[in-house]
């Protein structure tokens, strides 16, 4: 099948392996995967933040690019939350008939990335390894805007090697929300230092999550800490292969100057930790 | 003039959120007692398997009320009057309070007691008694702790949640001059028992808010758990009630809907304890006199905003405090407002007008667990973002317009987005250390004053892509 990407503009910009990831696992499955270069943005930082006037255009942008394609994977709820929840009325609003006819047939070929996967292409084994004690923290916009069930765990179940361990109070925010983060800087950190204190008490080395959003929060907090915990996109657990002896390093990894420049296949590692070796 | 309380002179909210989140016993109680009532609750709404057809009921029954309002508070005062009871319009907080004073005068009286009324809080009506010599007596246990510990309430239905047990003890030596008193809850409630019982007793005028107005028959419904109301709405003479006007509900079997939602929201019980309801008066049972005051402040400027209007749905239950996690973090007082959390944050900007409170809107990572929890679902995360956006429009703080157009000019075109990630790695290179910037400039120094910032990695995705020359479609 041909799989057209949406990367989103934060992952393209700060988290280019969970593109990659997505790429790889996409790919393994036997899948044809087409990244259009014409996309940026959905729109849901201006939207979010009170500036639909400057979504709109985004939003527009984004239905022009995909015109024609196939089934669109997004790894981030979050931006799917604002195509499904916010394009149909910015539509409306706009009154323009044409616009709201694409951002139906638009919204009908995107999936979020474990929701293409578990529900779309009927895959939970993806043939990924990755040997480690892993967490999933479920994004608010994944449980609460697309009602994701257990897609997430049944891909990270069915990963080998690994141990999942639930998160306890799984459903709480992570104090992330957008510019929330500066303009509420004291409150977000005291909800994520419990979003991070409920991680540690898993004992997981990894947390995965299907939004880097929310790991860009609870990764930053962990990071500050100097915690072995990492933090991973749910795509990048799932592009992981049999360990290498040579383990290139990823984010969050402590006092070492590279990240991983390498492609997550052909037996490269996205973890590494001297926690675990 | 339209007021909630004192939220015009209230500081800004991550101002106010700062000085609670130092506060760790404060934090502590908020947590304790927000726990408890969610799990409470969430055993009760559990239990019911029709739960989401009667939110659908009780959202219903209350968007078609904000349709018809002006019929049925008609209705309600036809029907009120009929059963003698004596109904007054208020369109702002002074007039509502001039309305009362002057009843509690006619009467040739100084004192009042009070129960169940966030109205009267919104009105600054105790002040506002004060000033004329009247003196007013909170008799709803919460209530009188706030009012004895001069001190603000901190949860809508809970208002003394920020308090714990050793603090309320302290209060109620002081402010009711006890000597001794013993440090089991029995001993404070005792306490509070005799306090209140010589009042109950003694003050022939009572004043109490409304949970629903029936406009069928012209009646009034009160719910609580401690009797008190119950003794301050039967025991005086003259009973003034004071009720927003979204209040109203069409006929006496809608309660069977809100009487439901309501408890299990609110507290977490199946029914609440003490139900009060009457109309107009009846002789020889009950208070001689009964007046109502009908309370505008606001809440028509909320009606004429369409996409807002939901926020009148609001039956005052608190699920959406207990349920927020900024609220859980802060408790009540950062909120500025009688109205805190979720409702608060939509609310009181609303009623006092958007010039003020403008951090309101923002004070939410907009998580949703507010509208999940809502029993008339009243959409708060929608109502919060279109907040924002009339913020925006009216005005906005220039430099975050600024960035945001800047941004949106960025997202225009790719080859400008490429040019945006470029001059983006070019910046951060001064800051950045082993792939995290640690002390951000700007706006971002919010950021990285407690979290680690990734640093943009060399290469973007598209970069990536467009050098992989990868299988292509």
């Amino acid at each position: 099948m041909l799989i057209d990407l949406f990367i989103t503009c934060y992952n393209d910009t700060l988290f280019p392996e969970t593109g990659k990831a997505v790429v790889t696992v996409l790919e393994r499955l036997g899948h044809q995967v087409e990244f259009r270069e014409a996309q940026t943005c959905c729109g849901q930082m201006h939207f979010n933040t009170g500036y639909a006037a400057e979504a709109l255009p985004l939003m527009r942008r984004t239905i022009d690019v995909f015109r024609g394609s196939g089934p669109i994977c997004v790894p981030s709820a979050s931006c799917v939350s604002m195509m499904r929840d916010h394009y149909p009325s910015l539509a409306a609003e706009a009154e323009d008939p044409a616009l709201q006819a694409g951002v139906e047939a638009f919204l009908a070929r995107v999936y979020e990335f474990s929701e293409l996967l578990v529900d779309k292409l009927q895959v939970t084994d993806v043939g990924a390894t990755f040997p480690h004690k892993v967490t999933l923290h479920t994004s608010c916009h994944s449980l609460r805007s697309l009602h994701l069930a257990d897609q997430p765990v049944r891909l990270l179940q069915a990963v080998r090697g690994l141990e999942f361990v639930a998160l306890p109070h799984h459903d709480e925010c992570c104090g992330f929300g957008g510019t929330f983060a500066v303009k509420n800087a004291e409150v977000s950190t005291a909800m994520g230092l419990e979003k991070v204190r409920s991680i540690q008490d898993t004992g997981a080395s990894v947390c995965a999550a299907g939004d880097n959003s929310c790991l860009m929060q609870i990764g930053g907090l962990l990071h500050r800490q100097g915690a072995a915990v990492r933090c991973l996109h749910l795509a990048e657990i799932l592009a992981a292969r049999e360990a290498g002896a040579n383990l290139p390093v990823l984010r969050q990894a402590q006092g070492r100057p590279e990240r991983s420049r390498g492609t997550p296949e052909g037996g490269s590692h996205p973890i590494a930790s001297s926690a675990e070796r | 003039m339209i007021r909630v309380g004192d939220a015009a002179r209230a500081p800004e909210f991550p101002d106010a959120a700062r000085s609670a989140l130092a506060n760790t016993q404060l934090r502590r109680n908020v947590r304790h007692a927000t726990d408890i009532i969610r799990g409470k609750r969430g055993l009760v709404v559990a239990e019911m398997d029709d739960w989401q057809a009667l939110r659908d009921a009780g959202s219903r029954i209350k968007a078609h009320v904000l349709e018809h309002l002006d019929t049925y508070l008609t209705r309600f005062e036809e029907n009120c009057t009929r059963a003698g009871g004596q109904v007054h319009w208020a369109a702002d907080a002074d007039e509502a309070n001039r309305i009362v004073i002057d009843i509690i005068r006619a009467h040739g009286q100084s004192e009042v007691i009070k129960v169940k009324t966030m109205t009267s809080d919104e009105t600054r009506l105790n002040r506002a008694l004060e000033a004329v010599g009247i003196a007013p007596y909170e008799t709803d246990l919460a209530d009188l702790i706030i009012q004895l510990g001069n001190d603000r309430p901190s949860h809508i239905v809970v208002p003394a949640l920020h308090r714990n047990r050793a603090e309320i003890r302290e209060i109620f030596l002081r402010g009711m001059h006890l000597t001794e008193l013993g440090r089991e809850p029995e001993d404070l409630t005792t306490a509070a028992r005799g306090f209140l019982r010589e009042k109950f007793l003694r003050v022939p005028v009572g004043f109490s808010g409304a949970n629903f107005l029936v406009a069928d028959t012209g009646g009034v419904c009160v719910v609580e758990s401690e009797g008190n109301a119950r003794m301050c709405l039967t025991l005086p003479r003259v009973l003034i009630t004071m009720a927003g006007i979204e209040k109203v509900v069409p006929t006496f079997q809608d309660l069977e809907v809100f009487l439901q939602l309501l408890p299990r929201s609110a507290t977490g019980e199946r029914m609440n304890p003490y139900n009060t309801l009457w109309t107009g008066i009846t002789p020889g049972d009950g208070p001689r006199e009964f007046h109502i005051v009908l309370l505008d402040n606001g809440r028509t400027r909320v009606l004429a905003d369409a996409q807002a209007r939901e926020t009148l749905h609001c039956i005052r239950c608190a699920a959406c405090l207990n349920a927020c996690p900024v609220y859980r973090q802060t408790g009540g007082h950062a909120y500025g407002s009688i109205y805190s959390g979720p409702i608060g944050a939509i609310l009181t900007p609303q009623l006092q007008g958007m010039e003020h409170s403008q951090s309101l809107p923002y004070a939410s990572s907009l998580c949703g667990a507010c509208y999940e929890v809502c029993p008339v679902k009243i959409n708060i995360p929608e109502i919060l973002i279109h907040l924002r956006r009339r913020i925006v429009e009216e005005q906005g703080p220039y430099l975050e317009r600024l960035a945001m157009k800047g941004a949106a000019l960025a997202f225009a075109d790719p080859r400008w987005f490429r040019c945006a990630q470029t001059i983006g790695r070019f910046l951060q290179r001064p800051f950045e250390r082993d792939g995290y910037v640690r002390t951000a400039p700007g706006p971002m120094a919010a950021w990285t004053s407690t979290r680690d910032l990734p640093a943009m990695p060399r290469q973007s995705f598209r970069q990536w892509w467009a050098a992989r020359g990868a299988p292509r479609a």
